[in-house]
């Protein structure tokens, strides 16, 4: 009942052999501002290669042939259900805004849009 | 009363009923083994009155013959739920103050049942860790201890508060989330018993999102039957959760059977690795004696994609949870940062000093992936990858009843041990592969390893099939004779 052992190391993150594609900090940049994360360039400098530590680990999905695979999008086999198109919620603006940090006049106070 | 503590649901649950206490006298006696425990950090609120006030009309009720099936059980209830008007912040900075007006679908199923709140649990930031160290409020001390050493252990997570205050006794049981392993890892470092059921029994409706695909919640408790009970009040079908399954709740308590004549056990000749404590290998080996001993045959099967499975998930995952985590912008609740011009700089500041450095790593990750021409090399390849180890279970399963593995490959390690991110992800190796095919696995404790911990076994059911996974559970549970409790030191 006992098989072989596999090495940990085959699941232990290893660096790939060198990526291809390696996140530069401009990039690292770039992806912090599509996230809406303000990062100073010491974070940046210390995020980039962290994450091209963990790119680097997941590529290793490269070597799996999923040729003609459909990828999964239901996790369990079930039709999506539909509602009827009716309102069935509403008149609960105080219970809405309750938690803003500001609230003003029945709505959501922001930093001013537009000039 | 302070024994009171060491008792099962199940026992409270009868002595309540056969009026040997009152349910007042179980909430007053957790209340206060809550309050002498702060030390373990295993709570970010306590409600002592919500447990009270549950007591009071479970009392009521017992008088007048109708106490609902969780009266006069207190539970810790793990701070991703949203509990109407008490703070729900998932352990993170950016939800800091935020009261939900509403109560998530599985806590309200638990209040229906008569239970009652002790406090929110400490966990991971928005349930992203393995250790408890990833929280706002700071770890989570395990009440167990390494033998001859007082070093501060974790009691795994995302769960951590969870297994904690059930192992310390200071809950009877709690929620728990798990999205990779989030129940399970910290059970098997606790030594307590925890199910996450098949995606899609419990609604994820009030639960604080990470990776919708995988989260599902679950109980955490001292014992198989207790999580059998928990789990029946817990789950059940909810229209406001799309991905809620419609169908009845099966009478799990009721059909427990550690009777498995006629069952086979697999056995994924994959998960036997090579570095991997002999402690945990032996009592894998033990626990395959165990499942025969109780009438089961076990089949070597494979899951050939098994080793794929911890990258395909930390693909999936940091994607959803780039996506999900959106939300927080200091416009509707939590965390604003004052003190910026315009509305894109206050987005960007509140992101930042609301969220810690794993979660934002994650939120990274998922972006980009999700970027333009990314896509496609990462996000759908994962998906790809992960219909295909939905299919080596669906094969597996062809051969097997229920699948048994180690639950973690480690016992416990020490706060602070573990700072690389990957090594950290790596705790899940074992419990990852289930949450991507959406399968209903548990931990139970099995034994001590040579330093004093807990170590935990995995079972992994088909589709639906909890109650195989329950019944195991127990065949294991009753050949264990798992009796060993942390001494108090706290």
């Amino acid at each position: 009942m006992k098989p072989p052992l596999a090495p940990l190391a085959a699941f232990r993150p290893r660096r790939y052999p060198p990526r291809t594609m390696s996140v530069t900090n401009q990039q690292v940049r770039h992806i912090a501002k599509l996230a809406r994360i303000a990062m100073s360039d010491d974070e940046i400098e210390r995020l980039a290669p962290e994450i091209n530590n963990i790119l680097g680990w997941v590529e290793q999905l490269g070597e799996v042939n999923t040729d003609g695979v459909e990828p999964l999008t239901a996790v369990i086999d079930q039709k999506l259900r539909l509602r009827d198109d009716v309102v069935n919620d509403g008149n609960i603006r105080d219970a809405v805004l309750a938690n803003a940090p500001e609230a003003q006049h029945g709505f959501f106070a922001v930093p001013k849009v537009i000039e | 009363m302070s024994e009171l503590t060491t008792r099962t649901i199940a026992e409270l649950r009868d002595g309540f009923r056969g009026g040997d206490f009152t349910a007042r006298e179980i909430a007053e006696a957790y209340n206060a083994a809550v309050a002498a425990a702060k030390t373990l950090n295993a709570f970010t609120v306590e409600t002592p009155d919500d447990a009270l006030a549950a007591a009071e009309a479970a009392d009521k009720a017992r008088g007048s013959g109708d106490a609902p099936p969780l009266a006069g059980i207190p539970l810790g209830i793990k701070d991703l739920f949203a509990t109407k008007g008490v703070d729900t912040t998932a352990g993170s900075r950016i939800l800091k103050g935020f009261k939900p007006p509403y109560e998530s679908k599985v806590t309200a199923n638990l209040r229906d049942a008569g239970a009652g709140m002790l406090g929110k649990l400490n966990m991971d930031e928005f349930a992203m860790g393995s250790s408890n160290e990833t929280s706002a409020y700071g770890p989570v001390i395990s009440p167990w201890r390494r033998k001859g050493s007082n070093i501060g252990l974790t009691p795994g997570g995302s769960s951590g508060g969870s297994a904690a205050a059930v192992a310390a006794r200071i809950a009877p049981g709690a929620t728990g989330t798990d999205t990779g392993g989030s129940i399970r890892q910290p059970a098997a470092f606790a030594g307590i018993c925890g199910i996450k059921p098949t995606y899609g029994r419990c609604s994820r409706w009030g639960i604080v999102a990470f990776a919708s695909s995988l989260d599902q919640a679950g109980p955490m408790a001292k014992s198989v039957r207790d999580c059998a009970i928990l789990l029946e009040a817990m789950a059940g079908f909810d229209p406001r959760d799309s991905t809620s399954l419609d169908l009845p709740v099966p009478p799990w308590e009721k059909n427990l059977s550690s009777n498995l004549s006629g069952k086979r056990v697999g056995i994924p000749k994959e998960y036997r690795i090579d570095g991997v404590p002999q402690d945990i290998n032996a009592l894998w080996d033990q626990g395959i004696e165990w499942l025969k001993d109780a009438g089961a045959t076990p089949v070597e099967i494979s899951l050939p994609h098994t080793k794929y499975a911890l990258p395909t998930y930390y693909i999936i995952a940091p994607a959803e949870a780039s996506s999900n985590l959106a939300r927080y912008d200091g416009v509707r609740y939590g965390l604003r940062q004052e003190g910026v011009k315009t509305l894109d700089d206050m987005y960007s500041a509140t992101r930042a000093e609301g969220f810690g450095a794993e979660v934002k790593r994650r939120i990274m990750i998922g972006t980009y992936v999700l970027s333009a021409g990314f896509y496609d090399a990462y996000f759908t390849k994962a998906q790809k990858v992960r219909a295909l180890i939905k299919q080596d279970f669906a094969r597996a399963f062809e051969q097997c009843d229920v699948i048994l593995t180690p639950t973690a490959p480690s016992a416990a390690f020490g706060i602070g041990e573990t700072t690389d991110p990957l090594a950290m992800y790596l705790n899940d190796v074992f419990a990852v592969p289930a949450s991507l095919a959406g399968l209903p696995a548990m931990s139970v404790p099995g034994g001590l390893d040579g330093q004093g911990l807990p170590l935990g076994l995995h079972l992994i059911g088909n589709e639906l099939d909890e109650q195989m996974v329950l019944n195991a559970g127990l065949a294991i549970e009753e050949r264990a004779g798992f009796a060993a409790r942390p001494e108090r030191w706290w």
